[in-house]
């Protein structure tokens, strides 16, 4: 066969398909979507995998030693003799941190979000975000670090001013707004205007001095507390809240972009103001976005390990009283991180299965907290579409 | 011809010289266990490395992950600042493995509180009280009007089994709000960044930045330690698999050497031979 032969050959065959190219061609259509399906079904394998070998490890644990020890219990003492494994006290330092860590970074990340998305202008935006990002990308070994070094022995020496400052710094503005809209709505509906202006300056002035008073006291007392141990819930809070603030704040960020230009235009065309565009408008609109990004900052919150290990003092009691975050807790992360060296087969097998136990209870705390959190972004969607 | 031979005779040196190499690398030392140990041993391997060219590779997990690391094989040494439990030795019978223990150095428990605190000694019952909780105020004990807080170590460390049982006693628990660290390090780092905390780190670990407190009204040192006059001294351990021989033999014995006990008594451990 001559090359000219060959080369004609090819070039009707580009065009006519026969019947064995098109089976050619659904083969390799059938080959190409088995791969990207086994590789997407690889990872849902993987995540029932985890589940299947931490669970197989768990049960034995009920087995030997029952439920209600392990629930119910604050007994932890894994290597004496007799043992107690009652981890009551290590669940709730883990939901004590994270619900600490939730108060903060939920109203610090939503607020960041909105001045992003709603306040700053583009320009200021396109280099506060990636900075914002950048906590994300710091290993948690050196926010554990910082906790321990410098956070720890600060609130040990300087807790009561520390906590004095805090408190004015972060309700000050809140009372002075409320100070102004309160007098503004007491004083709306006074027909005289010389009567109103005296009215409003003394309701300006009557609210102040209370809140003055407020601010002193309260201050006053935070300044007494001393805190005996820098390694406390409440340092662990702190931090990990920063650990969750970039998660919170990027999510909630794209989440309020996306509600998109007409929206807002909209709003404003009705004559809202920017303020009431924001929490009528753009919040409603975003708020399954929102839910999702707070969801995620607290599982980072409560399944972060190295934080909590080196920083909460690891004392496995309930705070005396049960909201004290300035005693020292123990989490259930840290507590696996912690005990898995010594807990082989070998030492004693309900000591190694407890920590499966353990496992197993913050991958169900995970999982049920996404299903809610998926559940309530499904009906959010119906509602805001009408249906 | 003889071109391809030399070729061959090349390649045939560069594997022997690399499997040689193996060799020797194999011939390396693998220690895990106690961080109470950990600087004695880094400094026999620091030794061993510079005289004799030896690789050895030193972690510092804990005592019970010594225990466990020899059991499992997977070190040639176990230092640990406890003896083996029974549950151990019947786990490393059952696996094979022989522990012969052979004591490194003796070293005190020396009871260490924040260097503001005037505190200068305690008794042994004392020390019972403060770590179970009877005592939860310093002024009990001669000290300020200031609450205690009481660190102890992790449940995988030789020294909080020796504390416990030259202590508190092995089945009384150690308080619940009781804090919780993961060695040596970071008990003194601990102590000595909080006023009122008190805890227990080995004596080579003691420096200026925490204040040791006498026991029974005995300094710990090293002359106390050795003449067994302070209450709360135990002895460390390499523990190895059978009968040592050949370099491991020669770690194990190196603290009966001259250059084992100036560097044990650098480290401010107390030598027993």
């Amino acid at each position: 066969m001559s090359s000219e032969d060959t080369a004609r050959q090819v070039r009707s065959s580009a065009f006519v398909v026969s019947a064995r190219k098109r089976k050619l061609q659904k083969i390799s259509k059938m080959a190409g979507e088995s791969t990207l399906l086994l590789i997407a079904s690889f990872v849902a394998v993987v995540v029932l995998f985890i589940f299947f070998f931490v669970a197989r490890d768990a049960v034995p644990f009920f087995q030997i030693r029952g439920f209600s020890e392990f629930f119910t219990s604050t007994n932890w003492y894994p290597a004496d003799d007799p043992p107690g494994f009652g981890s009551l006290a290590i669940i709730y330092g883990s939901l004590m941190v994270t619900v600490g860590s939730a108060l903060i970074a939920i109203p610090m990340g939503i607020t960041a979000a909105i001045c992003l998305s709603d306040v700053l202008p583009f320009s200021v935006r396109q280099y506060v975000k990636p900075i914002i990002e950048m906590l994300a990308a710091i290993p948690s070994v050196a926010f554990g670090f910082f906790a321990l070094v410098i956070l720890a022995p600060l609130l040990q020496n300087f807790g009561g001013p520390i906590l004095m400052w805090t408190w004015w710094l972060i309700v000050s503005p809140f009372l002075l707004l409320a100070i102004i809209v309160v007098s503004e709505l007491l004083t709306a509906n006074i027909a005289s205007e010389k009567k109103r202006k005296i009215l409003h300056a003394t309701s300006l002035g009557v609210f102040g001095l209370i809140a003055l008073a407020l601010l002193f006291f309260v201050g006053r007392k935070l300044q007494g507390i001393e805190i005996l141990t820098g390694t406390n819930a409440l340092n662990v809070s702190i931090i990990l809240s920063f650990m969750a603030l970039p998660t919170i704040v990027s999510v909630s960020e794209d989440a309020l972009q996306a509600v998109g230009r007409e929206l807002r235009e909209g709003s404003y065309a009705l004559g809202a103001t920017r303020a009431e565009t924001i929490v009528k408008t753009i919040l409603p609109a975003a708020s399954s976005g929102i839910l999702a990004a707070v969801i995620l900052g607290i599982m980072r919150s409560l399944g972060e390990t190295m934080v909590v290990w080196m920083a909460s003092g690891n004392s496995s009691h309930i705070p005396d009283p049960w909201f004290n975050y300035l005693e020292s807790v123990r989490t259930l992360t840290a507590t696996i991180a912690g005990d898995m060296g010594e807990a082989d087969q070998v030492t004693g097998s309900a000591r190694f299965h407890v920590l499966f136990a353990m496992g197993l209870l913050l991958l169900v705390i995970s999982f049920v907290s996404n299903f809610i959190s998926e559940r309530i972004i499904v009906r959010q969607r119906k509602v805001l579409s009408g249906q | 011809m003889i071109k391809q031979w030399g070729k061959a005779l090349s390649v045939l040196a560069i594997i022997s010289l690399v499997t040689a190499g193996r060799a020797e690398a194999k011939s390396g030392i693998v220690i895990d266990g106690s961080t109470t140990v950990g600087p004695l041993a880094k400094s026999f391997a620091a030794y061993f490395d510079k005289k004799y060219k030896v690789p050895v590779t030193v972690s510092e997990s804990g005592s019970g992950n010594g225990a466990k690391s020899l059991i499992n094989k997977s070190c040639d040494i176990a230092s640990m600042s406890r003896s083996m439990k029974p549950q151990e030795l019947t786990a490393a019978k059952s696996n094979g493995v022989n522990p012969v223990s052979s004591i490194v150095a003796l070293d005190g428990l020396a009871i260490v509180v924040h260097p503001s605190n005037p505190v200068r000694s305690l008794t042994k019952a004392q020390l019972a009280d403060i770590y179970t909780a009877k005592i939860t105020n310093w002024s009990k004990v001669g000290g300020p009007n200031a609450q205690i807080v009481v660190i102890q170590r992790e449940s995988n460390s030789g020294t909080q089994e020796s504390f416990k049982e030259l202590v508190v006693g092995k089945e009384t628990p150690v308080t619940r709000s009781a804090e919780t660290q993961a060695s040596n390090g970071a008990v003194k780092n601990r102590v000595s960044l909080t006023r009122g905390a008190i805890g227990f780190i080995g004596l080579g670990f003691t420096d200026s930045s925490v204040k040791k407190v006498a026991v029974n009204n005995v300094m710990p040192s090293s002359a106390t330690v050795k003449n067994g006059s302070y209450p709360l001294s135990r002895p460390l351990f390499f523990v190895t698999n059978g009968q040592p021989t050949g370099l491991i033999k020669q770690f194990v014995d190196f603290p009966k050497t001259s250059d084992g006990k100036l560097i044990i008594k650098e480290l401010g451990f107390v030598g027993k031979y």
